[in-house]
């Protein structure tokens, strides 16, 4: 049933020329900063430096990318998560999941999977281009799996919080924007309590739980904070559309 | 027991301090088809959501087939075919697209979906559009795939909520055909406000106003309330009422102006025939006489506005 579901939103994805815009031109933009990086590294690398001062080629391209794809989806993400819910409701058409034997989680998490499951096309992609330097050199596999498993799981973090700002209202603009401010607000949340290292905020802040990823570190707060944002917020959708059903 | 597919008891629903539905309990059997009339805002679509799970109700509970609704809505929700007032559809997908995804959902296996659909297709006449957007379809058509998502997995309950609005007069006939043909094997529970298409393809009727059921019964016994005692008679040279009334079975004669008469009589009389004959005889000058009916409407109007009547 969710894999159902899933698919069907997959395939709604890439019905409309939005899916395939939005794929292409990320995939320019990080392409071009992959070029950009291998570019740099040639120059700062080609003996300017001491030996024992290089950086590995993965990290330095690496860092490159994925720093700014998680810039580039912080404004991809809610433009993909907007119409999940509220355009159902704006066309009318959750009765269809509300009468299909179906539960509630099931409908959410169907959603959520099948977001995810576009989001994860795109960072295998960021992975298969950084993969392709292993034709001229060594690379470190285990900082490009942290990466893009933290890039991942940023990703399904948005997407959690996009798909809860959708079930709020009719208008996937203005769910749109709510996400953007939202994770806007997350993710810089760290820049503002940065003269109390102490404070509790700072452990809120989205990019705070992402950097020891981009460092090749794998750490289970992080992990477990992710997964305490992604349940958090698929919990509050299902509460939201519950509420449809109680208060009509 | 075991043919009773539809169990509704005491249903009520309150927004805030309206009370859009209040108290309906009905039940419905294998094989019937329910007609639910009402004028505007009565309550027809808020039962119907309640009946299929898509809004809670404020007291009361429904049962499918023995199968409470709130305590296994997904049990329940298998054996029911819905479609709301505006057609849930996906306009992005096609025709066979949506089917299949409405197949899937609501269980069908994998390897059944093919043919569900196709038997879908045919029997609301959608072959021809199978590759179409939904999007590019007339209201009509679309409609007609509302239906089609609604029976596509062969339900034991199909709930339509205004089924013909926005069909033409041929598609109409269709759709009544079919809904006659569903209640065959299946329970029916339409809503609609065009009377005629009750009597044509209803067994059961119900109406509601304001939140409230005001009839619930046979069909029949609506015809009957239509035909009553009475006949229409024309005369040019009408007599004094008392020379009508002594006819036998005669029991009330009320003038209507310009020579005609509407003459009550007794249940199961027939003075049609003894009336003819007076005129004849006595050059009344009858130029007019018939059952008279009251159209469905006034019937609906009285149960609907007894109160304000009163």
């Amino acid at each position: 049933m969710i894999f159902t579901l899933a698919g069907k939103e997959l395939r709604s994805m890439f019905s409309s020329p939005m899916g395939w815009v939005i794929l292409a031109l990320l995939q320019f933009i990080f392409g071009t900063f992959f070029y950009n990086g291998f570019d740099n590294y040639m120059q700062t690398m080609s003996g300017a430096i001491r030996p024992e001062q290089r950086v590995g080629v993965t990290e330095f391209v690496g860092r490159n990318v994925f720093s700014i794809a998680s810039i580039v989806m912080l404004i991809a993400v809610p433009l993909l998560s907007m119409r999940l819910i509220s355009e159902e409701r704006k066309n009318q058409t959750l009765p269809f999941l509300f009468s299909a034997p179906l539960t509630l989680t099931e409908i959410v998490i169907g959603k959520f999977a099948g977001l995810v499951g576009f989001l994860t096309i795109m960072v295998l992609i960021i992975g298969a281009m950084i993969s392709s330097l292993s034709l001229w050199s060594d690379l470190d596999f285990g900082y490009l799996a942290a990466n893009m498993l933290g890039l991942w799981l940023l990703v399904a973090s948005f997407s959690a919080l996009g798909i809860f700002m959708s079930s709020l209202t009719q208008q996937p603009i203005v769910a749109a924007i709510i996400t953007f401010v939202a994770l806007f607000g997350l993710m810089i949340l760290d820049y503002f309590f940065a003269s109390d290292p102490n404070s509790i905020f700072n452990y809120l802040s989205l990019m705070r739980h992402f950097e020891p990823f981009s460092r090749g570190l794998l750490d289970t707060r992080d992990l477990a904070y992710f997964f305490l944002f992604i349940l958090t917020f698929l919990t509050l959708t299902i509460r939201r559309l519950d509420a449809d059903r109680l208060r009509g | 027991m075991d043919n009773v597919t539809v169990e509704a008891s005491a249903l009520n629903r309150v927004y805030g301090s309206n009370a859009v539905v209040r108290d309906v309990s009905f039940s419905l059997s294998k094989g019937e088809v329910l007609g639910f009339l009402g004028p505007n805002g009565a309550g027809k679509s808020t039962t119907m959501k309640m009946l299929t799970g898509n809004l809670a109700p404020t007291s009361g509970s429904v049962k499918i087939c023995g199968i409470d609704i709130i305590d296994q809505p997904k049990e329940a929700k298998a054996l029911i075919g819905y479609l709301p007032e505006t057609p849930p559809l996906y306009k992005e997908l096609t025709v066979d697209e949506m089917l299949s995804l409405s197949a899937r959902l609501h269980g069908v296996s994998r390897s059944g979906v093919k043919k569900a659909v196709q038997i879908a297709k045919e029997r609301c006449g959608l072959t021809e559009m199978s590759r179409r957007l939904i999007e590019n379809l007339s209201k009509g058509y679309q409609q007609r795939v509302g239906i089609a998502q609604a029976i596509i997995h062969n339900p034991m309950v199909v709930i339509l909520d205004e089924p013909t609005v926005g069909l033409d007069p041929i598609q109409i006939r269709d759709i009544r055909a079919l809904i006659k043909e569903l209640g065959g094997e299946h329970s029916v529970i339409l809503s609609t406000h065009i009377l005629p298409e009750v009597e044509i393809v209803c067994d059961h009727v119900q109406i509601i106003h304001k939140g409230q059921l005001v009839f619930n019964g046979s069909i029949d016994v609506l015809k009957q309330q239509r035909h009553g005692n009475r006949l229409l008679v024309g005369l040019r040279n009408a007599p004094q009422a008392d020379v009508l009334m002594g006819i036998s079975g005669v029991v009330g004669v009320e003038p209507l102006g310009t020579g005609l008469l509407r003459v009550h009589h007794a249940e199961g009389a027939a003075p049609a025939e003894a009336i003819v004959q007076a005129a004849v005889g006595n050059g009344w000058g009858l130029y007019q006489i018939g059952p008279d009916q009251t159209s469905l409407e006034e019937v609906f109007m009285q149960l609907t506005y007894q109160e304000a009547a009163a």
